[in-house]
């Protein structure tokens, strides 16, 4: 085998660049996960060689770029105040959106993107149309895009907003991509050209979507999009190839692209038997050995042959529960995107409990991120906007000098109305972030559990008023787990918090670490984080994972001291039966509030909570 | 990239195809219900749909405007106003009628306006014509989006992510049905009474409580199990895509047979008994509940009435409450952080208790 995975992960990518250019809105994007470097920057430009533009004349503005901290006007388009005072008529520029029509618009640091960005796009992606509705402007553009979503984040709750993921039929990861890996592509922007216009004449065999339906419950996918998507890859591949119809070949691409990323369940329920193992191998090296992105169907009918029996031929596309077997293979035997199987897991479980910020991060801005500015008077919470004030302003000049003109006594430079006022919110009241650690280890880790769940639904029940979000770290056996990222979403944590299990040792340290390192997260987001310690301070694993209690104790202290240097306002419920007095020691070295609180309650515990965070960002709830 | 607004509006000549028919959608009954009885009596109070990502919430949605049956208004009025309801006209239409003793009107379609998220406020409620101020230093008051849906539907996608400043407004104007402007000198006030319909994903955070309450029914939204429905999404989906004219057209007749339903229904719906048994249910099932507030029981009797107007009974039975009961009360529980069960279980179980006794 000469091709490495790296090798054909890169030339997946490749293939996945040409059918993004070929078809950008209906493939809707790609996310490209990876740091900058030379594989992403080849990966760019192959892409930006391939974008021949689709429409009539004109089209997409090259190189058009959305970096997040650009304000909504950049996006979506607005008033051209320049034009507009110069010439006397309201001038209208058109924002990135309606410019990359028939393109794709880049995007990088999409991780950083904010909500409401992201639903800007998403609703261009869908309606392929950009409704302006600013400024006293009302404007329609067309904006057929397609995305490329340059993803630099470093773990699943940083990630790019999941409603962009959801809409982007590819996935691709670089990162474990080496320069020796790359290979150039084996199209050129005229196969795309040709390819395009061949596109809608493509006919899809009978069974082909119900064969993507099934493998796609198979892979435990449940969203009807990615179907869909697949369904357009598998189109786009054939007309690539110079095909008249989608072929076996083109559908297990596309389930390779599309839903490989996606998949949730680690292995099919047909695999699971003794015999899978024969062709699960086979079909791994099917794709490495053939070419991997054109298996142009006649090279690729000898490999294929010998998986399957000599079945893979065109013939059996029209046997639905054939076809279907063969894609959910091809969705868990193909090579995966240069991910071991080892990493499969988490990436199925990250999309579980869904990727993306919510909640505070989101709507009540970051420091040092454009918030935008709104009409309204300065007051407590806001401050004057002064530019957004002018601009506000400017238009309506000759209008009010006209109306001021008897009254020779007031007359200034610019005429500023109350109505003009704008404000620029930083955020109208620190948004606080409620981490529970939660040991569960031992024999009362269930119990425990218990509260502290009820204690967040608590907490969340009414944080729609407080602004609050809540995340929950527990530790138990070999370390701690953020089992719930910082949310405000009920729904969210209840999802998460179903499947919650006990028992073990007590690493403790495991769990302040983890805590202090979300809390220094959260300070730099801008959040206030409050900390709430539920353990009965028994701590007997060591981080390196010995069980040697002295030695986790002193740990545990280090960690204690470093919360109590982050300044982080901490609550240590003491859960043993009659307090512990290294409890009581760590909670010193904190600077915590000491409860020992041998029944913890939910509703008790929430109270203390509201209590605590209430003094700290100093509104009461 | 700067163009004089006036030739901005020719780029629209490239058309958008038509929406995705309503009768083509497959599955999703809650959801086509809730918005065929929305259409049916207005004062429902309009409708949520919630749901995961990629379960066509917003299809079934924009699918609406093709069809609802049109409506008479005034030729030339930025409210479309209704001829025949003097006591709503706006000024205009009211000068109007008092010079020329009548109004010239025609049928056109219901408007179903999107709020886009990034929209400013000037544009949702209205504020100085712009261009006639620059050129002739004219103020002309423009009406914005709450004006242009009035009559109709005002559509909010990812309703959760609206910004606070404007969910206000929107909590106001949806409360009286009219829209209060002042500025620069100029006050104007005129009708905005729209129904709401709003779609959002709980996962990206939870809705103001106050805005829950304004939606009449409230529908969550699944992507169907059954395999053999999936693949019917997928199929027609790509059909759509690629012949979006043809599709529609194949689907138009049953598009229409969908239309008279809900204008028959219209005409039925004044007809329609409530009786004295069937508020009795509507309340008890209310207080089983424990819902806030008299809303509840309103907008259950309400939709119970628009179901069987659509169905052609004249009278409300169990069976009508029973079916809208879910939508109409689920999202007006109080919340209790401790049951699990979600609070479309805890409405089944209420209604297996009290009707099956």
């Amino acid at each position: 085998m000469t091709e490495t995975g790296a090798a054909s992960a890169w030339s997946d990518a490749v293939l996945a660049a040409a059918l993004l250019a070929l078809d950008p809105h209906g493939l809707g994007g790609a996310v490209v996960s990876g740091f900058a470097g030379p594989v992403r920057d080849r990966w760019l430009r192959e892409f930006e060689r391939l974008c021949v533009h689709a429409g009539p004349a004109g089209g997409p503005r090259p190189g058009a770029r959305f970096l997040p901290h650009m304000d909504d006007a950049a996006l979506l388009g607005g008033l051209d105040l320049a034009a507009t005072l110069a010439d006397g008529v309201p001038r209208v520029r058109r924002g990135l959106l309606a410019d990359c029509n028939h393109g794709c618009l880049l995007v990088p640091m999409a991780e950083r993107l904010s909500g409401l960005q992201a639903a800007a796009i998403a609703a261009a992606l869908d309606e392929g149309e950009c409704n302006l509705q600013r400024d006293g402007l009302s404007r329609q553009w067309p904006a057929r895009l397609g995305v490329v979503l340059l993803n630099e984040s470093v773990d699943a709750d940083d990630a790019c907003p999941g409603s962009l993921r959801e809409r982007c039929a590819f996935h691709l990861d670089l990162t474990a991509i080496g320069l020796r890996d790359l290979s150039a592509s084996a199209y050129g922007p005229d196969a795309v050209r040709r390819a395009r216009a061949r596109l809608s004449r493509v006919a899809v065999p009978e069974a082909l979507p119900q064969a993507l339906c099934g493998s796609a419950v198979e892979a435990g996918i449940d969203s009807l999009r990615a179907p869909i998507l697949a369904l357009r890859v598998a189109r786009a591949a054939a007309a690539l190839l110079g095909e008249s119809a989608v072929g076996t070949a083109q559908a297990k691409l596309a389930v390779r692209l599309v839903f490989g990323p996606r998949a949730i369940a680690v292995t099919p329920r047909d695999l699971d038997q003794p015999e899978a193992p024969a062709p699960d191998s086979a079909q791994d090296q099917a794709p490495h050995d053939t070419p991997p992105e054109p298996p142009a169907p006649r090279a690729e009918a000898e490999p294929n042959a010998e998986v399957n029996d000599a079945n893979v031929n065109d013939a059996n596309v029209n046997d639905a529960d054939e076809l279907t077997e063969i894609l959910v293979e091809a969705v868990f035997g193909a090579p995966r995107l240069s991910l071991g199987a080892a990493t499969r897991l988490p990436v199925g479980l990250r999309r579980q409990g869904p990727a993306g910020r919510t909640g505070p991060v989101r709507s009540s801005g970051l420091r040092g991120r454009p918030q935008g500015a709104r009409r309204g008077v300065p007051g407590s919470a806001t401050r004057l906007d002064l530019l957004a004030t002018l601009r506000a302003a400017a238009p309506w000049q000759t209008l009010r000098v006209r109306d001021d003109a008897g009254d020779d006594r007031d007359r200034r430079a610019v005429a500023v109305r109350r109505d003009d006022l704008h404000v620029r919110r930083f955020k109208q009241r620190a948004a606080t972030l409620t981490i529970f650690v939660v040991d569960a280890s031992g024999s009362a880790a269930l119990q425990r559990l218990g509260e502290a769940k009820g204690a967040v639904e608590l907490l969340l029940a009414d944080c729609y008023v407080r602004r609050d979000s809540v995340a929950l770290i527990a530790f138990r056996g070999q370390g701690a787990d953020l089992l719930l990222p910082p949310t405000r979403s009920l729904v969210r944590a209840r999802r998460c918090l179903a499947h919650l299990k006990g028992g073990g040792a007590t690493p403790l340290t495991a769990g302040l670490d983890a805590a202090a390192d979300l809390a220094a997260l959260s300070l730099r987001r801008g959040l206030v984080p409050t900390l709430v310690v539920l353990t009965d301070g028994r701590g007997n694993l060591t981080r390196a994972g010995v069980a040697d209690r002295r030695a986790a104790e002193q740990e545990s202290l280090a960690v204690a001291r470093r919360l109590q240097a982050l300044q982080v306002a901490t609550l240590l419920v003491d859960t043993s039966p009659r307090g512990q007095a290294f409890a009581r020691q760590l909670a010193g070295a904190a600077d915590a509030l000491y409860v020992p609180l041998p029944h913890a309650d939910a509703r008790r515990l929430s109270n203390t909570v509201r209590g605590l965070s209430g003094a700290r960002t100093g509104h009461a709830a | 990239m700067t163009t004089p607004a006036s030739s901005i509006t020719a780029t629209k000549a490239e058309s958008r195809p038509p929406a995705y028919p309503f009768s083509a959608i497959v599955g999703q009954e809650d959801l086509r219900l809730a918005l065929m009885l929305a259409a049916v009596d207005p004062r429902i109070g309009g409708v949520l749909a919630y749901g995961d990502r990629g379960t066509g919430k917003s299809t079934a949605v924009r699918a609406l405007a093709d069809l609802l049956p049109k409506i008479r208004a005034v030729v030339d009025c930025a409210y479309q106003c209704d001829p025949d309801d003097h006591a709503h006209l706006c000024s205009g239409c009211r000068a109007a009628l008092a010079e020329h003793g009548r109004l010239k009107s025609r049928l056109v379609s219901v408007p179903v306006v999107d709020l886009p998220l990034g929209a400013t406020e000037d544009r949702v409620v209205g504020a100085l014509d712009l261009e006639r101020a620059l050129a002739g230093g004219e103020k002309v008051f423009e009406p914005g989006l709450l004006a242009r849906a009035n009559r109709g539907f005002l559509y909010i996608d990812e309703v959760n992510l609206l910004e606070d400043h404007l969910v206000d407004l929107l909590l106001d104007v949806a409360a009286s049905g009219e829209n209060v402007v002042e500025r620069e000198g100029l006050s104007v006030r005129h009708r905005a009474a729209f129904v709401l319909v709003g779609s959002g994903n709980p996962e990206e955070g939870e809705l103001r409580p106050q805005l829950l309450d304004r939606f009449g029914l409230c529908v969550d939204v699944t992507t169907p199990t059954d395999i053999a429905a999936r693949v019917d999404v997928v199929r027609r989906r790509d059909d759509y895509d690629r012949q979006p004219q043809a599709f529609a057209a194949r689907w138009r007749r049953k598009q229409s047979g969908e239309r008279k339903r809900i204008l028959a229904a219209r005409q039925l719906l004044d007809q329609v008994e409530v009786g004295d048994d069937s508020l009795t249910r509507a309340a008890e099932l209310c207080v089983a509940l424990g819902t806030d507030g008299l809303r509840g029981e309103l907008t259950l009797t309400r939709a119970g009435r628009a179901l069987a107007a659509l169905e052609g009974d004249r009278r409300v039975t169990d069976a009508h409450l029973r079916r809208v009961a879910e939508p109409a009360l689920a999202h007006r529980l109080r919340r209790d952080p401790l049951d699990d069960s979600r609070a479309g279980a805890r409405v089944k179980r209420a209604l297996g208790e009290l009707f099956d006794a």
